[in-house]
C-alpha cells in the first residue's frame, strides 16, 4: 500500500468529501420552489391569455397578502423548532376588537391601538405557555387559536361590524402601480430576510432550531429570543387582520377563517423544515407567489374548487417529500 | 484451537459507506468458546466489522461461514435467527414495556392476532434471568432498570433465542466496577458453555482480564490477531496507533495564582449537596467519581444550566449570580459539556458556526455578522487546535468525534475563559487525539487559566491534575493532593458506602 492511499483513507475518517459549489447552491429547497414557480407561471398563460397581465396578478394576490405577511413571521418561528396556529384566529380577534372599539365610539388611533395591543397580548400568552410552562407549541396554539376565535365570537356575534369609509379599500391604494398589502409584504420580507440571514438574531433562531440544548450551554437566550418571535408573530398577525378589515370594509368573528393553513402551506412549500433549523424567507416569498399563481390560474381556468384543493394539497406532500429528500441528503 | 471448525469465518470483507472504504479485506476465523476481543481507534472499523457479523451492515465484498456453511446476512433478524446477537452499548428496547415482554419482542412466535401467553412469558424470563443468575423482576417496566440491567436482560435475550456468538460493543462504559465484574462472571460463564463472545472496549485492563484472543484494526484493516498473552500493552497501542506511544500524559509546570472560581455549600435535593471546594488559576483540578455521582450535575449548576438551590459561587472572589448560561459566560466561564451531539454541536449547521456560537459580540459588533470576521477567526482556531476537515463551511456533523470536540473547544477558547470546566473531553475519542487535548489542557492551565477537568477515566486524573476532588452520590468524598493520588485512593473514595456494605 502506498504512502498516498494510505493518507487518503486516513482522510476519509476524518471528514466526509466537501460538496461542490454548485451542490451547495443549488439542491436545495428554494431552487424546488422557484421551479415549480415558474412552471406554474406557463402552465397559467397556456391556459389562459388572461394571465400574463401583471396587474391582474398583483390584484389577485392582496386576497393572500395578509396570510402571506404573517407567513414571513410564521417561518422564522418554524426554523426555531416551535410553530404557531393561532394567528388566523388572532387576526380575526383583533380585527374584531378594533372594530367593535371605534363602533362604540372610541376614536379611530386608539381603536388601531387597540387592535395591535390586543394582538401583542395574544403573543404574549402563547410565548408565556410554550416558554414559560414548556408546553409544546402545537397544543398551546391549537387551544388558543379556538379559544382567540371563540372571543372574537362572542364579542362580534355574528354580525359583520362596518368600519369606517376613509378606512376601507388599502387594497385598492398603489404605489408606484403596487398595491399596499403587496408592498408590505415585499419591504417584510426584504426586512426579515436580512434579519434571518446576516444578524446576530437570525443566526441564533437557526442555531436554537438545530439543537435548543447546545443553544442553551452555548449561552444563547433561547428562551427570550423565542418570546420576542412570539410577541412579533402577534403583533403582525392583528396588523394583517386590520389590513383585511380595510380589505373586506367589515369585520366578523371568521375573518381568516382557515389562514393557518394557507401560512403553514406557505411556509412548507418554500422548504422550511418542520423540525426546525432550516427554512428562508426567501423560500417563503416564492412560495406565496406560486400559491397565488395556481390558484388563481385554475380559477382562470374554470377548475372546480374541489379540484382546485386537491391539487394545493398534492402540492403540499410533493414540497415535503422534496424538501425531506434534499435535506436528508444534505445530513448524511 | 486451530484444528477446530471456526463458528464464523470471515474471508475479505470489506466495507464502503459513499465513497470512503471503512473495512478492507478483512479476514479473521472466531471459534466456539473463546472471549475475542476487537481493539482499534475509533473509525479502525471493528464496530463496522461488528455490525457485518451481526446483519446490520451488508458487506460491499467478501464472504462470511457460520460452523463451515457460507451465510448471507439480509438483516438482524435474519443473524438473530442463525444465532448471532449483537448487544448495544446503549440497549435498544422499550422502556414501557416490562422485562418479560421486552425478553420475547422480536421473537417472531405466535400470529399477529395471536393471544399473548402472558404466564408462559413469564415464567420463561424468569427462568432465563435464573440461568445467568441475575436478580430482575421481570414484571417491571424496562424504564426503571439500571443500565447493567438493561444489557442483563439483553443477554438473556440472546439466550432466549440460543446465540452462538454474542457481540458485547463496549458493554462496560457505563457499568460500575461491580457491574462490569459480573458482567465478566456471566461472559465467561457462557465462554464455558462453548459460546463465542466478540468484546469492544476502549479499556485494555478490561480486555485483559476477560479476554482470550484479540484482534487490533487499524484505518479499516486487520492488522493482527494474537492470543492476549502475547502481547505487551504497549505493542496493543502501537499497533492501534501505527506508532510507538510517546509518554504523553503530563502536566506542565504552571505558577498557581489566586482563587479563580470558588463554591461554598452547594446544593440541588436529588442530585448533590453541601459542595464545597475552589480552584485556582493555572491549576488543573480533577473532579472524579463513578458516572451518576453528581458531578455533571455541579458543573451545570455552577455554569447556571440547571442552578443550584442553595450554596454561593464566586468568581476571583467576588460571589455572583449565575442563572443561565450566558451570565456565566459574561463572568468568564466555559463549559465543554460531556454529551457532545446532545449538548455541544449544531450537527448541520457549519463549522465555522459551530466555533464561533458563544462570542457573537466578537463576530457582529451592532448585530450584524462580519463573515470575513467569523472566517479569520474560525480559521485561526483550526489551525491553532489542528482541526482536520474539509472546509469551514461543511457541516459539523460530517466530522470525525475528535475534530467536533477540538471544535467546541474551540468555541469556547474563543470567549477567553478565566475558567473552564472540561466534562469527559476525551471521552470517545482516538488515543491520539486524546494526546492533543492533553497537552492543550496543559498550556490552557499555563496560560494561568482555571481548569476544572470531570473524568471517569483514573489514569487521565492522575496524570494531569494537580488536585482530584471525588464525588460519591451526590457528596464530595475527597479532596487528594497530587502527591497522594493514586487509583486506589480515588475508587476507595468514589465508591459509595451503602453500596459497598450491602455488597460485602
Amino acid at each position: 500500500m502506498t504512502t498516498v492511499e494510505r493518507r487518503s483513507v486516513a482522510a476519509g475518517r476524518e471528514s466526509a468529501p466537501p460538496r461542490p459549489l454548485w451542490h451547495t447552491v443549488l439542491v436545495r429547497p428554494e431552487t424546488m420552489t422557484l421551479v415549480l414557480l415558474v412552471v406554474a407561471v406557463f402552465a397559467a398563460s397556456a391556459l389562459s391569455p388572461y394571465f400574463l397581465d401583471l396587474s391582474y396578478i398583483l390584484r389577485s394576490f392582496t386576497l393572500s397578502a395578509e396570510f402571506a405577511i404573517v407567513a414571513l413571521v410564521l417561518t422564522m418561528i418554524i426554523i426555531a423548532g416551535e410553530i404557531d396556529l393561532s394567528p388566523a384566529a388572532n387576526m380575526a380577534l383583533s380585527a374584531c376588537l378594533f372594530a367593535y372599539a371605534q363602533a362604540a365610539g372610541v376614536p379611530m388611533p386608539l381603536a388601531i391601538l387597540i387592535g395591535l395591543g390586543a394582538g401583542v397580548l395574544m403573543g404574549v400568552l402563547n410565548g408565556l405557555m410554550v416558554i414559560g410552562l414548556q408546553l409544546p407549541s402545537i397544543i398551546v396554539t391549537i387551544g388558543t387559536m379556538i379559544f382567540y376565535r371563540g372571543v372574537a365570537q362572542v364579542i362580534a356575534g355574528d354580525k359583520s361590524i362596518r368600519v369606517p369609509d376613509w378606512f376601507i379599500g388599502i387594497n385598492n391604494v398603489f404605489i408606484v402601480g403596487v398595491p399596499v398589502p403587496v408592498v408590505v409584504f415585499i419591504v417584510l420580507s426584504i426586512v426579515l430576510g436580512l434579519v434571518l440571514g446576516v444578524t446576530v438574531f437570525g443566526r441564533q433562531i437557526y442555531q436554537i432550531g438545530t439543537n435548543e440544548i447546545a443553544a442553551r450551554h452555548a449561552g444563547i437566550r433561547s428562551r427570550r429570543i423565542k418570546m420576542i418571535l412570539f410577541i412579533l408573530i402577534g403583533f403582525v398577525s392583528a396588523a394583517a387582520g386590520l389590513m383585511t378589515a380595510s380589505r373586506l370594509g367589515s369585520v366578523r368573528y371568521d375573518l381568516g377563517l382557515g389562514g393557518e393553513l394557507q401560512m403553514v402551506l406557505m411556509a412548507m412549500l418554500g422548504g422550511t423544515y418542520i423540525f426546525g433549523g432550516r427554512g428562508t424567507i426567501l423560500g417563503t416569498f416564492l412560495a406565496a407567489w406560486l400559491l397565488v399563481i395556481v390558484s388563481t390560474g385554475m380559477t382562470v381556468a374554470n377548475l372546480l374548487p374541489a379540484t382546485q384543493l386537491t391539487v394545493l394539497g398534492i402540492l403540499l406532500i410533493v414540497s415535503i417529500i422534496a424538501t425531506n429528500a434534499i435535506y436528508s441528503r444534505a445530513q448524511r | 484451537m486451530p484444528d477446530a471448525v471456526p463458528l464464523i469465518a470471515a474471508r475479505g470483507i470489506s466495507k464502503q459507506f459513499a465513497a470512503i472504504e471503512v473495512l478492507r479485506d478483512v479476514d479473521l476465523d472466531l471459534f466456539p468458546g473463546e472471549i475475542h476481543a476487537l481493539l482499534g481507534e475509533n473509525g479502525a472499523g471493528k464496530s463496522t466489522f461488528a455490525k457485518i457479523l451481526a446483519g446490520v451492515h451488508r458487506p460491499s465484498r467478501g464472504t462470511l461461514a457460520l460452523a463451515g456453511e457460507p451465510i448471507e446476512l439480509a438483516s438482524p433478524h435474519a443473524a438473530q435467527r442463525r444465532g448471532i446477537t449483537l448487544i448495544h452499548q446503549e440497549p435498544i428496547s422499550f422502556p414501557d414495556l416490562s422485562v418479560a415482554e421486552n425478553l420475547v419482542l422480536g421473537r417472531g412466535d405466535g400470529s399477529l392476532l395471536g393471544r399473548v401467553p402472558w404466564a408462559e412469558m413469564t415464567r420463561e424470563a424468569r427462568r432465563l434471568m435464573d440461568l445467568l443468575g441475575v436478580r430482575i423482576d421481570v414484571t417491571l417496566p424496562m424504564r426503571g432498570l439500571s443500565i447493567a440491567d438493561q444489557q442483563m436482560v439483553e443477554i438473556a435475550r440472546a439466550l432466549a433465542s440460543d446465540s452462538r456468538l454474542i457481540i458485547m460493543d463496549e458493554p462496560t462504559a457505563p457499568l460500575t466496577p461491580k457491574e462490569v465484574e459480573t458482567l465478566f462472571t456471566i461472559a465467561r460463564r457462557l465462554r464455558d458453555e462453548g459460546r463465542t463472545i466478540i468484546f469492544i472496549s476502549h479499556r485494555l485492563e478490561e480486555v485483559r482480564a476477560l479476554c482470550d484472543r484479540v484482534t487490533i484494526f487499524r484505518d479499516g484493516a486487520r492488522i493482527e490477531t494474537a492470543p492476549i498473552e502475547a502481547l505487551s500493552d504497549a505493542d496493543i497501542i502501537r499497533l492501534m496507533i501505527g506508532r510507538p506511544l510517546k509518554e504523553y500524559m503530563h502536566k506542565e509546570k504552571a505558577t498557581i495564582g489566586a482563587v479563580a472560581l470558588a463554591v461554598e455549600n452547594l446544593s440541588l435535593p436529588g442530585y448533590f449537596s453541601d459542595i464545597s471546594f475552589e480552584v485556582r488559576a493555572g491549576e488543573i483540578v480533577g473532579l472524579g467519581g463513578l458516572v451518576g455521582a453528581g458531578r455533571t450535575d455541579v458543573a451545570r449548576a455552577i455554569f447556571g444550566i440547571a442552578p443550584a438551590e442553595s450554596g454561593r459561587v464566586l468568581v476571583e472572589g467576588r460571589p455572583v449570580t449565575i442563572a443561565e448560561p450566558s451570565d456565566a459566560i459574561a463572568l468568564g466561564l466555559a463549559f465543554v459539556p460531556e454529551d457532545r451531539a446532545v449538548a455541544g454541536i449544531f450537527r448541520s449547521l457549519s463549522v465555522e458556526q459551530n466555533i464561533s456560537a458563544a462570542v457573537p459580540a466578537k463576530i457582529a459588533p451592532g448585530g450584524v455578522i462580519r463573515r470575513s470576521v467569523e472566517r479569520a477567526l474560525a480559521m485561526d482556531a483550526v489551525k491553532r487546535l489542528r482541526i482536520r476537515l474539509a472546509s469551514l463551511r461543511q457541516p459539523i456533523g460530517e466530522l470525525s468525534g475528535g475534530n467536533q470536540q477540538k471544535a467546541i473547544l474551540a468555541r469556547w477558547l474563543l470567549t477567553d475563559p478565566k475558567v473552564l470546566i472540561l466534562d469527559e473531553p476525551t471521552r470517545g475519542i482516538d488515543i491520539g487525539v486524546k494526546a492533543e487535548f492533553y497537552d492543550m489542557i496543559g498550556e490552557l492551565a499555563a496560560s494561568g487559566r482555571a481548569i476544572l477537568l470531570i473524568s471517569s477515566e483514573l489514569p487521565e486524573l492522575l496524570a494531569l491534575c494537580d488536585r482530584i476532588l471525588v464525588m460519591a452520590e451526590g457528596r464530595l468524598t475527597a479532596d487528594i493532593p497530587r502527591a497522594e493520588a493514586s487509583q486506589e485512593v480515588v475508587m476507595s473514595a468514589a465508591v459509595p458506602r451503602v453500596r459497598e456494605a450491602a455488597a460485602a
